[in-house]
């Protein structure tokens, strides 16, 4: 057990330099040095060379730039370009916006899935099943972008109320008038960005429950005559969700990857807005900074799933 | 059975693989009619005086132009904020979306391929090659793939070949990871060592025996790939880091039309509906394809 877990930490710090360096290159990705890019070109504009030049301390060699980079963004001394603010408090304070949609999110998609998934598979082949194949693959197809806007038009059209930001603007009133209103707005990109979500998951919830079923000791429950849920729940539930605790770290990631899209719609003040936001205005050290976090955060939910399967199978401590 | 009869009796598969077809014909049909001098559609006539007119309306023969004037005299998907017929740019938005999913699709399984297919051969004699391999595609799996893309194309100068590069190159690791593990097992079976017995070179063995056996859960990847590559390039578009304008991609339609979401819901509709039916068909597709090429379905 102990091995295990020394291994997986040695790799996992590997990883994490390579994912370090990669997310540094980024900078180099625009062709050329910014210096020698065509004079012509509008967004690059003499002021923006000079300042990249000295934020990387391009003229040093690649190795430096990179030491430097690494140590002004541990120590807090890196900053955004756009307003001068150090990027790691600036990622704090959307980080707290983009929580509460995470949090939402991830609980409606693990608290639907489930049963739905479950109930698909003891019901294969019903009614139930093949509707909720049919909308799972229609939720898994769906752009996010044109689902929001019909979910938009929809609860505008039919409720008359305002969906955009993360509060009413000017709302005034008590504190659980403000409360409400704050669910309120926090609804629909929840319930989108669990859409897919759920899709995907209750699917994989039915294939594994499927696949249990079909072994041989469920056989063996039911020629006991044990009753079918006491089969279904107890025997075959048990065995079928055990991959699925190690799905609780890779959730950790989606705290930033697929919140872009959703958060510019509805104007949401979350780190996705921010990563597009800095994209826009070429704002180099957020953009590699977030990247370089999102990555670290995939890391980090692969070690806690091979952990939590460490926890959970007693195949892998021997 | 044949993968094909098993194929049939999947009815959404089947429906899927019709409605591709259609796609298909109708982004070579747009291709043809929306490029040249004096295209038949023209995607490109702006007519101020006609903007934001819904579908099926018929064009204003008196304020118009002849050469504006579109063909029969009418707009079949409406006209948007330019008064640009949208019909005719989704015919040339159609060709987008179908070379940038092939494409790219196309260079992550062809890398995929490689890279997996020399990791699965040669690893078992050089392990440090496998270790490398592998090391690699656990890295590049740490970056969430939408992100990537986005990041790489805000610095990148965008064009129709900058998307399909980078959806490709960002997107191999799947494909690596099962021909990696299809080699390893195949290399161990007795057909390869009769063909090593026989002294067939190594680029033999591999591109002409061991391909074709790995080839299953490849293709069902790519069919499954191409539906992601459209989404994500129509949320490039979207995002407004794709294609750039005047031509027409699906994506930009719909982020074009978002600001007149109450007044001309078409340009919402009309390209979101075709996106999703597209994907989706992809993904009916690819899935019945998967449950086709299953051995253990197999009577």
């Amino acid at each position: 057990m102990k091995e295990f877990l020394i291994r997986s930490l040695i790799q996992k710090s590997i990883t994490l330099f390579f994912i370090s360096v990669i997310s540094f290159l980024v900078i180099h990705l625009a062709p050329g040095e910014p210096s020698q890019i065509n004079p012509l070109n509008p967004k690059f504009t003499p002021e923006l060379i000079k300042r990249f030049r000295q934020q990387f301390h391009l003229d040093k060699p690649i190795y430096v730039q990179y030491l430097i980079f690494y140590r002004d963004l541990f120590s807090g001394r890196l900053r955004s370009w756009k307003d001068g603010r150090p990027v790691l408090e600036k990622i704090w304070e959307r980080f707290l916006n983009s929580l509460p949609l995470f949090i939402s999110g991830t609980f409606l998609t693990w608290t639907i899935s489930f049963p739905l998934g479950i109930q698909s598979a003891i019901r294969r082949g019903s009614l139930f099943d093949r509707t909720s194949t049919f909308f799972a693959y229609l939720f898994i197809s769906i752009p996010g972008f044109f689902f929001a806007y019909v979910l938009i038009i929809f609860v505008v059209n039919r409720f008359h109320v305002p969906v955009i930001g993360m509060e009413t603007f000017g709302i005034s009133g008590p504190w659980y008038f403000k409360l409400m209103d704050r669910i309120w707005h926090l609804l629909l990109p929840s319930v989108l960005s669990a859409g897919s979500g759920i899709a995907i998951l209750s699917r994989y919830v039915r294939s594994q429950m499927l696949e249990v079923e079909s072994q041989d000791y469920i056989r063996t429950a039911r020629a006991k005559g044990l009753p079918e849920d006491v089969v279904h729940y107890k025997h075959a539930l048990r065995n079928a969700l055990l991959p699925f605790v190690t799905m609780f770290g890779l959730v950790i990631p989606g705290l930033i990857g697929g919140s872009v899209i959703i958060e510019s719609i509805f104007s949401w003040p979350g780190i996705g807005r921010l990563a597009y936001e800095a994209m826009l205005s070429r704002d180099y050290p957020v953009v590699i900074t977030l990247n370089f976090i999102s990555a670290v955060l995939v890391l980090i939910g692969t070690f806690i799933s091979d952990l939590l399967y460490m926890i959970v199978d007693p195949r892998i401590r021997l | 059975m044949s993968t094909w009869q098993l194929l049939k009796k999947n009815r959404l598969a089947i429906l899927g693989l019709v409605f591709l077809l259609f796609f298909f014909l109708f982004a070579i049909f747009g291709l043809i009619v929306t490029s040249g001098k004096n295209p038949i559609f023209n995607p490109y006539t702006i007519r101020l005086q006609e903007k934001l007119k819904p579908p099926f309306s018929k064009a204003n023969k008196e304020v118009l132009s002849p050469d504006q004037i579109p063909p029969f005299g009418i707009y079949i998907f409406g006209t948007d904020d330019l008064g640009r017929d949208v019909f005719s740019r989704m015919l040339q938005g159609a060709w987008v979306s179908l070379t940038v999913g092939f494409v790219s699709v196309g260079i992550s399984t062809a890398i995929g391929i490689i890279i997996g297919g020399i990791a699965g051969y040669y690893g078992k004699e050089h392990p440090f090659v496998d270790i490398l391999i592998t090391g690699m595609i656990d890295i590049m799996l740490c970056f969430p793939s939408f992100f990537l893309v986005l990041t790489v194309m805000a610095f990148v100068p965008g064009s129709i070949y900058t998307i399909m590069a980078v959806i490709g190159l960002t997107n191999w690791m799947g494909t690596a990871r099962f021909v990696r593990a299809e080699f390893l097992s195949l290399r161990e079976q007795d057909f390869i060592l009769a063909a090593k017995a026989l002294g067939l070179s190594e680029f033999r063995i591999i591109f002409r025996h061991m391909l074709p056996n790995a080839m299953a859960p490849v293709l069902v990847s790519a069919t499954l790939g191409i539906a992601s590559a459209i989404l994500i390039e129509a949320g490039l578009s979207f995002l407004g880091f794709g294609v750039p304008p005047p031509y027409a991609t699906w994506g930009g339609i719909l982020s074009d039309g978002r600001r007149y979401l109450f007044d001309a819901p078409w340009l919402t509709f009309i390209p979101g509906i075709a996106i999703l039916f597209v994907v989706l068909s992809f993904n009916l597709f690819g899935e019945g394809l998967r449950d086709a090429l299953n051995p253990r379905l197999r009577e």
